[in-house]
């Protein structure tokens, strides 16, 4: 990845952070823990990576995405606010009663959005039916999800698991969103789901290591890896933290689904925007 | 006539109108008995197997959807309304995708596999559900109509189907189907019996013993429960007075339920709900459960005809 690339790249993962923080702090509840961990994988995604048109969101030959841990629609909103499917005023309309940004997203209110998720387990099943629909029409377009750690929890995911190996569907590209926590507390001390990619290799997925999910270098030549990969979905487990770029939510299963009060939210913007400021000078 | 099931008639109807190349079919181990393979035959490369996996079925239906097919998922009714409810409900409904849930073995006429797989919720639990369609055709030609109709709708349509072999009702060649209206298939005005599934032949059967004792009885072909037809059901109450619904389900939830909404908001009537009394199901023939069950022809004529006395 060249210099230029990667500090764009960085900037719009900061902007997505801010807006995060604004549209959970606007509506006064929602997920940043989550949505802050998951957001370079987002990043990479749709500002290095997806065939896209925001002018025409319905595109049949356009990459798909299904954010199967659905909790996390604020990473994703500001994703594509920034990506232009819909104003970025929008998104302080996050939860409201006259808005279209649903608590976890909708496919048929949001534009851009491919799958209306929130219930767990269930986005990667229908990330599934996608890529089988790609390979049933010969279609190269890609389908990309992120799930997750605990929601590895449910079964469904490994019903899926199963199915998309069985189908060889290497036009699907997968990641866990591996920070470690759930609302509960540590994914180990809730219910166990490791060893993550010894599962998924048993299953008979191409599992590719991120051992940095903040390294956009790295995530991406995880999916440029995964495009080379014949005959088997790629699942890239990449070790993440959760509340990623706000000190004080780094790393704190409290900030799962909670909302700052002014002084937090300022302190988080304050911190974000210093950031941001460093990368522009 | 032949008796044919009305999953055989979803197997062929499938087949059928399989030319269609959107039309994508999945199951969950039961090809044979839910008779999707009948369209594998014709279309294998069309049908996929997903295993004994019916929450991840429904969802896989739905990812296929969002890209234009028309997809059919089958498993048995138990599975597929039950086990797989939230499924249909937060992938299929909520998104109203075009995911016609074809659900076979409903009732207690699977038989002998007993309560664990006899399905008496299913209606009640799926018309529950906003954005769905649910349908329950009784014979052969009402299926392949039902299939046809679930296919040019665009959305989720639940669809009940039987395991046993049953008469046909309806004349093939002279039938119209439409989502959302009943049919009438026997005239009467001292009562009508609205009764849908195999409990239309079974409520035909029951108007002939009310005729040998002087009861002119109705009776209508529910095959849609929601929507209901509201006009046929007030036109029935103002005209005979008295309302018995007949199903092979729960009494609670389902086309009575249904039945009983639609007259007491529009036309309020006296209603006898015949069906499966909040009970579950056990092992036994076909016929030897409907009549444990007060399901055939001489328990439906009794009992309504206890009902009118007591009108």
């Amino acid at each position: 990845m060249d210099k230029q690339k990667a500090l764009e790249l960085k900037k719009i993962a900061t902007r997505i952070r801010k807006h995060i923080i604004e549209q959970v702090f606007s509506a006064k509840s929602g997920h940043p823990g989550g949505s802050l961990s998951c957001t370079d994988i987002l990043t990479v995604l749709y500002f290095d990576e997806m065939r896209v048109n925001p002018k025409d969101p319905k595109w049949a030959d356009r990459d798909r995405f299904v954010l199967s841990k659905g909790h996390c629609a604020p990473a994703l909103y500001a994703t594509l606010a920034l990506k232009g499917f819909f104003p970025e005023e929008d998104l302080k309309t996050f939860r409201r009663i006259d808005s279209y940004l649903e608590g976890h997203p909708s496919m048929s209110y949001v534009p851009g959005v491919d799958m209306s998720t929130g219930s767990l387990g269930q986005g990667i099943s229908t990330a599934v039916g996608m890529a089988l629909a790609g390979k049933i029409d010969n279609k190269d377009y890609r389908v990309y999800s992120i799930l997750g750690d605990g929601e590895l929890q449910e079964g469904q995911v490994w019903e899926a698991a199963m199915a998309a190996a069985h189908y060889k569907l290497d036009n699907l590209t997968a990641f866990v969103d591996y920070n470690g926590l759930q609302i509960d507390g540590n994914i180990t001390d809730v219910m166990n789901p490791e060893p993550i990619a010894d599962k998924f290799k048993a299953f008979g997925w191409n599992v590719i290591v991120v051992k940095d999910g903040h390294d956009h270098a790295e995530i991406k030549a995880a999916i440029e890896k995964a495009k080379t990969v014949k005959g088997q979905p790629t699942m890239c487990v990449c070790h993440c933290i959760k509340g990623k770029g706000v000190s004080f939510m780094e790393n704190n299963y409290g900030w799962h689904g909670t909302a700052p009060n002014q002084e937090q939210r300022d302190k988080a913007i304050a911190e974000l925007d210093e950031y941001l400021a460093g990368l522009e000078a | 006539m032949a008796k044919v099931a009305t999953r055989e008639a979803y197997g062929k109807a499938l087949a059928q109108y399989g030319a269609d190349e959107r039309i994508i079919v999945l199951d969950a181990d039961l090809s044979k008995s839910t008779e999707t393979d009948t369209f594998k035959q014709v279309y294998p490369e069309r049908h996929f197997n997903m295993g004994i996996a019916e929450g991840n079925l429904m969802c896989v239906a739905a990812g296929l959807a969002t890209t234009g097919k028309i997809v059919f998922a089958s498993t048995f009714a138990i599975f597929a309304s039950e086990r797989a409810c939230e499924q249909i409900r937060n992938s299929i409904c909520y998104p109203k995708l075009n995911v016609k849930v074809a659900a076979t073995h409903a009732g207690l006429t699977v038989g002998e596999d007993g309560a664990s797989h006899q399905c008496v919720e299913d209606l009640g639990v799926m018309r529950s559900l906003p954005n769905m369609v649910v349908l329950s055709p009784c014979d052969e030609i009402e299926t392949n109509r039902a299939i046809k109709a679930a296919i040019d709708h665009d959305g989720p349509v639940y669809i009940r189907l039987g395991r046993l072999a049953v008469e046909a009702v309806h004349d093939p060649d002279n039938f119209e189907f439409e989502i959302g209206k009943g049919i009438e298939v026997r005239e009467g005005n001292d009562v009508t019996l609205v009764a849908t599934g195999l409990m239309v032949q079974e409520s035909l059967a029951a108007a002939k013993i009310l005729e040998e004792n002087g009861i002119n009885a109705r009776v209508i072909d529910m095959h849609t429960i929601k929507p209901i037809d509201k006009d046929i059901l007030v036109k029935a109450a103002k005209e005979t007075g008295f309302i018995v619904t007949v199903e092979e389900h729960n009494i609670v939830g389902g086309l009575g339920s249904a039945v009983c909404e639609a007259l007491s908001e529009n036309y309020p009537c006296k209603v006898l709900r015949i069906g499966v009394e909040d009970k579950f199901g056990k092992s036994g023939t076909p016929a030897a459960l409907l009549e444990k069950y007060g399901l055939n022809a001489e328990a439906i004529a009794k009992k309504t005809m206890e009902a009118m006395k007591n009108k």
